[in-house]
């Protein structure tokens, strides 16, 4: 699906040069479930900028679905964003004064497919997610895992075969998250879309099939891991009530 | 790029964005209601003096005597200067331009026309058959004064429409004998007058006939002529000539202002085209700066919203959006904004104008109204400004990284 060898990227501060991509080599196969995490400043970010097509390397080879992806124009990189990727933001990305259900067909307009058809389209996806009633709604009356949901349900419509999660919890509570997280693993699962999670919890680390650490702009680690059961997971917050034992102590 | 669908896109954006929208229409909208409003009454100003002017030919010079105020030979401070059938014939004779000449007279008293049993208090004036020219005075049926009734003395009389209905009540007054302080006269035509309403209340009779029968001898109280198609310069030569020949026969000084009063009506038209060109260019002035105002508004309004929109169109990028669909995003938006917002300018201008125009009863001002051509290039104008104004920073943002704009909080 896509291959990395020795990508590096530099970023210029002031006068300093940041090396914030040190050489990554990374191959991921089609239909994986891979979390990539690391610390903030780790470089994961820029990595996940560079697979999805949102900026350029310096040195090194990028292959897409066999394609080189090196020097693309704007118009070129938009193309093939829209037909190769979908992305899922931390912080959702959703067109504010559209409803759920225009934004979940907004990829398709610059597709060139027409409005009905998308709109028909948006409907499905939107149902898929489980918001079918919320399609008239703004975002801004969605609940923050709602709106996720219609992100992804935005990131599918174009049949990608890599969708991008950008710590797509980072702004979620945790029994939103692992929702959310479930719904990203029925994609992988039903669809054999390839997923990529870039995460700094361990937890929402845990539910994918392959970790790859990153530090300091290099990979630290890349192994399978086996997916834990979410149900383990949720913790859901205890009830501030005390009990009558410790009330006595 | 340009089809009915990049359109609903945009008509979704717009609807989205109401207040942006209106903020936006509403500085064009006003910049061309304000410019269809002054244009208009600019017309109507116009129109309403040149319509206190058609009574009269434009091209007159009106002579009037008066009494000396400068000592003169002699002559004394106060003296009355009377006007004679020769003064007329050596304007006539000697002045050169002259097209059409009449001199009135007016009978002393006052003066009864009476037919039937009714008799009634009309102005009655005695002029030469050239008098047709001076007042736009339209016969109506028969015919005006002509030389032959000049020569032979001839008691006839040409009626305004207002004398006809109060002395003949709708009967036709052709062939009939009216008695003008008991003298009788015929009435040969009927005449009506665009002017005044009280111009049709006159009674006009052939001046030798009027000084020769009330006892007016040579005397005359006006002259008037018309100067053609001469220009200013020589009516102003033509004016001088008048006032030297008749300073040598009256024998006053030809400075004296009041000794003789000459109104050059071309001179006064020349005035007033010279005002009506200052009011225009004043007016496209401040046409021009209010347009401008609205297509700086635009600009203004634009460009923080495409600032606003930073992480939209990021959004936009990131989902597929090349820079060029950006661009043409916001420029069309633009173009449909000021588009709809200068027609509805447009319209509500002209229906304002439309009320004006309703207003009855003001000198001055009348049928105010645009060429819609004004109206059409002055909205172009806008809208091709408004898709300026959204194309600079427009292409600022589509030329903006993605990740740079989706990091724009």
């Amino acid at each position: 699906m896509l291959e990395l060898r020795e990508i590096h990227k530099y970023y210029t501060v002031g006068s300093n040069k940041l090396h914030v991509l040190q050489g990554i080599d990374l191959s991921i196969g089609t239909g994986e479930l891979v979390a990539i995490m690391g610390s903030s400043g780790s470089g994961k970010s820029t990595l996940m900028n560079i697979i999805g097509l949102l900026d350029d390397y310096d040195s090194g080879e990028y292959r897409l679905a066999g394609e080189l992806m090196k020097g693309l124009s704007e118009a070129r990189a938009a193309q093939l964003r829209n037909r190769h990727i979908g992305f899922v933001f931390q912080s959702f990305h959703l067109v504010p004064f559209k409803t759920a259900l225009e934004n979940v067909a907004l990829p398709l307009f610059y597709r060139g497919v027409s409005r009905r058809e998308r709109l028909k389209l948006a409907e499905s996806y939107l149902d898929r997610v489980g918001l079918a009633k919320w399609a008239d709604h703004k975002p801004n009356e969605m609940s923050g895992g709602q709106r996720q949901r219609v992100a992804i349900a935005r990131s599918l419509i174009t049949q990608p075969k890599l969708v991008l999660a950008d710590e797509p919890t980072g702004a979620l509570d945790s029994v939103t998250s692992i929702e959310v997280l479930e719904l990203l693993r029925s994609i992988n699962r039903d669809d054999g879309v390839t997923v990529i999670v870039i995460t700094h919890e361990d937890d929402i680390a845990h539910l994918c099939r392959r970790l790859i650490h990153i530090k300091d702009g290099r990979i630290l680690s890349d192994s399978p891991i086996e997916p834990k059961d979410p149900s383990g997971i949720v913790t859901r917050p205890t009830p501030l009530v005390l009990e009558p034992a410790e009330v006595l102590a | 790029m340009f089809g009915q669908d990049a359109w609903q896109e945009i008509f979704e954006t717009v609807r989205g964005n109401l207040l942006r929208t209106s903020l936006t229409g509403f500085s064009v909208a006003w910049g061309v209601l304000i410019l269809v409003v002054l244009l208009g009454s600019g017309q109507g100003l116009e129109r309403g003096i040149k319509y206190q002017f058609r009574d009269d030919a434009s091209n007159s010079i009106w002579i009037s005597p008066g009494q000396t105020s400068v000592p003169f030979r002699g002559g004394p401070v106060g003296r009355r200067v009377q006007m004679r059938n020769s003064d007329f014939g050596s304007i006539k004779d000697e002045i050169k331009g002259v097209e059409h000449i009449t001199a009135r007279y007016v009978i002393r008293g006052t003066v009864n026309v009476a037919y039937g049993g009714l008799t009634q208090t009309f102005p009655v004036r005695s002029v030469h058959p050239d008098h047709v020219f001076l007042e736009n005075t339209k016969v109506e049926s028969g015919r005006f004064v002509n030389q032959i009734d000049i020569a032979e003395y001839r008691k006839v009389a040409v009626l305004g429409r207002n004398v006809v209905k109060t002395l003949f009540a709708g009967q036709s007054p052709l062939d009939k004998y009216i008695r003008i302080n008991g003298v009788a006269f015929k009435v040969v035509g009927t005449f009506l007058d665009d002017g005044n309403a009280s111009e049709m209340d006159i009674v006009y009779l052939p001046i030798s006939t009027a000084q020769r029968t009330f006892g007016g001898a040579d005397r005359i109280n006006q002259v008037m002529l018309t100067t053609g198609t001469e220009p200013l310069i020589v009516t102003e030569q033509m004016s001088d000539g008048i006032r030297a020949q008749l300073a040598e026969t009256h024998r006053f000084a030809f400075e004296d202002q009041r000794a003789i009063f000459i109104n050059n009506i071309n001179k006064e038209m020349q005035r007033f085209l010279d005002l009506m060109q200052g009011i225009r260019g004043f007016i496209w002035l401040i046409g021009i700066g209010t347009l401008l105002a609205g297509v700086v508004g635009v600009s203004n309004i634009l460009m923080i919203s495409v600032h606003e929109r930073t992480r939209e169109i990021g959004i936009r990028k990131a989902l597929g959006a090349t820079p060029g669909q950006i661009v043409a995003l916001i420029v069309q938006e633009a173009i449909l904004i000021t588009s709809l917002a200068g027609y509805i300018g447009l319209l509500v201008g002209l229906g304002l104008l439309e009320l004006f125009a309703k207003v009855p009863n003001i000198d001055f001002f009348r049928q105010p109204g645009i060429q819609l051509s004004v109206g059409l290039q002055a909205m172009a104008l806008l809208v091709v400004a408004g898709g300026l104004a959204g194309f600079f920073p427009a292409r600022r943002a589509a030329k903006l990284r993605p990740i740079d704009a989706l990091r724009d909080e």
